[in-house]
């Protein structure tokens, strides 16, 4: 008990210096994939890499709710694609508005949606809000499907710049580095929500939320906090999409991979830090293009659904905790 | 002005008649997550594979798809209860239910998708039937057959199963197994027993609930994630495990839907249930008719 009293006080005094090596650790390995992909020199490396990359993204975040707190969004694919059919919106509008702020703009829309949804939700049993948040799926679906702006159902085009802005090369290069970004920004800000009051405060309310409830734990705002984080991160996940794929429909905008890979991915890996969204994401997505080059495609997005149902019923720590478990 | 009032009788009409239909959807999850507190999201994906074996006692037995579903109904009992048998050992008795087993139904969900589309592709699917297409017109008003006979037999099965709950021991101890499951040890039923029943139950009649959606539209393995609002929508705003709730909000959000799509288009129509849902949720949790 001593111990986490001084952890939490520690954290509080000082945030910020007891995460940057962590940070500067992160900032280093990223900066060694990078120059690794550019001195591959292949776009293969660049396109599958950026669909790993936006996997660590989509599921840390699903993780900062699911793992967390134990509240359990399904509706991963309408956050995503509010960040995506935003970018959509803002380069129709300002077609020289440069991507990163695309992506705040697109992540604070799904942070927004993610408050709102958990605003009228989360003060019931936790599968209420996840129920609310498959409807949410459709339903966000629906708007954009009869948004003419937009597309509707017969979707968009986004042209893709040929040359990557800063960097030089092609602009793949340029997403994948974004997304890099986004990926030590979000897994700093996991660590970081672990080692805090608000990371005690999330695992006393999945652990017992009446108890936390009762010991002063301010549990509904402590789930806005995480709900509207956790959308957000989605969002920035999604808002580079459309100059990946270069033309969107809902159908494969909303399509359910998105959701059931950022679930399976934390929960194969290990909910309870934030190493396991990491390696779920590497070794699922991994697993996935080798089988989408060898088999087909239809089998790889079998492959997520599959193994996630194994790992909750055989291993419910995942892999992360199959370690720590021998270690001990 | 005596068209719309036409147009709008008619919607009526058919809402109700769909919400009938709405009510062999959702009376699965009013057993499951109603009475026995399984929250099993992947209801509709048991619905759509009822839907293709009555497609498939259709075109190749060339049997009515009501009676292949009636047929199949043992199947999808003993289904039920080994799904169920799974989710209890690996959650229930673990005390997990929340996160874990909530993904242990949405993988079931996605695999049987999956699953339907490499087996049966993307294409639409319809079955044959006699009283597919034809209507009975009553002066004022139409009543299409594809919608008036799952009606019937959805009404038939809410009765049976509402009597079968009240009248026998297995259905009153289902009733009680929700709330104190104790008190069910000592009157010499096994609770777990009983739930593996309810839910072999409610997954049955699934098999009837996919005939009547093929019957009612054409079927693709995705179109089953738009019933999952709707199913919940109806069951939260019935009151959970309330069957004469369940039924009206299932004829609410039918004729709620029919209305959308008659006056707005019906594309929009999948949103109504999220709508409601919401509403619910956030001005009344217990429902109309909750306990």
């Amino acid at each position: 008990m001593a111990s986490l009293v001084d952890k939490t006080a520690a954290s509080g005094v000082l945030p910020g210096l007891r995460g940057l090596p962590f940070v500067l650790v992160l900032i280093a390995i990223a900066a060694v994939i990078f120059a690794t992909g550019r001195w591959l020199g292949s776009s293969y490396a660049f396109f599958v890499g950026y669909v790993v990359l936006q996997y660590i993204v989509l599921g840390t975040a699903w993780n900062i709710l699911g793992g967390y707190t134990g509240y359990v969004n399904f509706g991963v694919t309408a956050f995503f694609a509010i960040g995506a059919y935003s970018t959509v919106v803002l380069n129709k509008l300002v077609p020289a508005m440069p991507l990163p702020v695309m992506i705040l703009i697109g992540g604070a829309m799904a942070g927004l949606v993610g408050l709102g949804t958990g605003y009228l939700t989360l003060r019931l049993r936790g599968v209420f809000f996840s129920i609310a948040t498959l409807a949410l799926a459709v339903v966000v679906q629906t708007l954009i499907t009869n948004w003419d702006f937009v597309g509707g159902a017969r979707g968009a085009y986004v042209l893709r710049p040929r040359i990557a802005p800063l960097i030089g090369g092609e602009y793949v290069q340029y997403l994948f580095l974004i997304m890099l970004g986004l990926c030590v920004i979000v897994l700093a800000t996991a660590r970081a929500i672990e080692r805090s009051a608000l990371g005690y405060g999330f695992a006393a309310i999945r652990d017992d939320e009446a108890a936390a409830e009762a010991s002063g734990v301010p549990t509904l705002r402590l789930k806005l906090i995480a709900t509207g984080l956790s959308g957000g991160f989605m969002g920035m996940a999604g808002a580079p999409l459309p100059f990946y794929v270069t033309y969107l429909d809902p159908a494969s905008g909303f399509s359910l991979n998105y959701a059931v890979n950022a679930i399976a991915m934390p929960l194969i890996g290990g909910t309870s830090s934030w190493l396991g969204p990491v390696v779920g994401a590497i070794l699922v997505g991994g697993l996935q293009e080798y089988l989408r080059v060898t088999i087909s495609s239809a089998v790889n997005v079998l492959v997520a659904g599959v193994l996630m149902v194994a790992f909750v019923i055989l291993a419910p720590q995942g892999i992360v905790g199959l370690f720590q478990r021998k270690k001990r | 002005m005596d068209a719309s009032l036409d147009l709008l009788l008619n919607a009526l009409i058919s809402g109700l008649l769909l919400g009938g239909f709405y009510a062999a959807v959702s009376i699965g999850v009013a057993i499951s997550f109603g009475l026995l507190d399984v929250v099993n999201i992947a209801h509709p994906a048991f619905i759509l594979l009822g839907s293709y074996v009555a497609f498939l006692g259709n075109t190749v037995l060339g049997i009515d798809p009501i009676l292949a579903a009636l047929i199949a109904m043992p199947a999808f009992y003993f289904l039920g209860m080994l799904a169920y048998q799974v989710y209890y050992v690996a959650f229930e008795r673990r005390d997990d239910q929340s996160l874990r087993g909530l993904s242990f139904f949405f993988g079931l969900l996605f695999i049987t998708e999956v699953a339907l589309v490499l087996v049966f592709g993307v294409d639409y699917r319809t079955v044959q039937a006699r009283y597919i297409g034809a209507t009975i017109s009553l002066g004022l008003f139409d009543l299409p057959l594809r919608l008036l006979v799952p009606f019937l037999v959805s009404m038939a099965m809410v009765t049976v199963l509402q009597l079968f709950l009240s009248r026998t021991f297995i259905g009153r101890a289902i009733q009680a197994v929700a709330q104190d499951q104790l008190a069910l040890r000592l009157m010499a039923a096994n609770p777990i027993k009983i739930k593996r029943i309810a839910f072999g139950l409610s997954i049955a009649t699934a098999s009837l609930a996919g005939a009547f959606l093929i019957i009612i539209q054409p079927v693709e393995p995705s179109i089953g994630r738009e019933y999952i609002g709707r199913v919940f929508a109806i069951c939260v705003l019935g009151g959970l495990g309330s069957f004469p709730g369940m039924v009206i909000a299932a004829m609410t959000l039918g004729i709620a839907e029919s209305l959308t799509a008659t006056f707005f288009g019906p594309s929009w129509a999948p949103a109504v249930a999220f709508g409601i849902l919401l509403v619910t949720l956030a001005v009344r949790p217990s429902g109309i008719l909750g306990r």
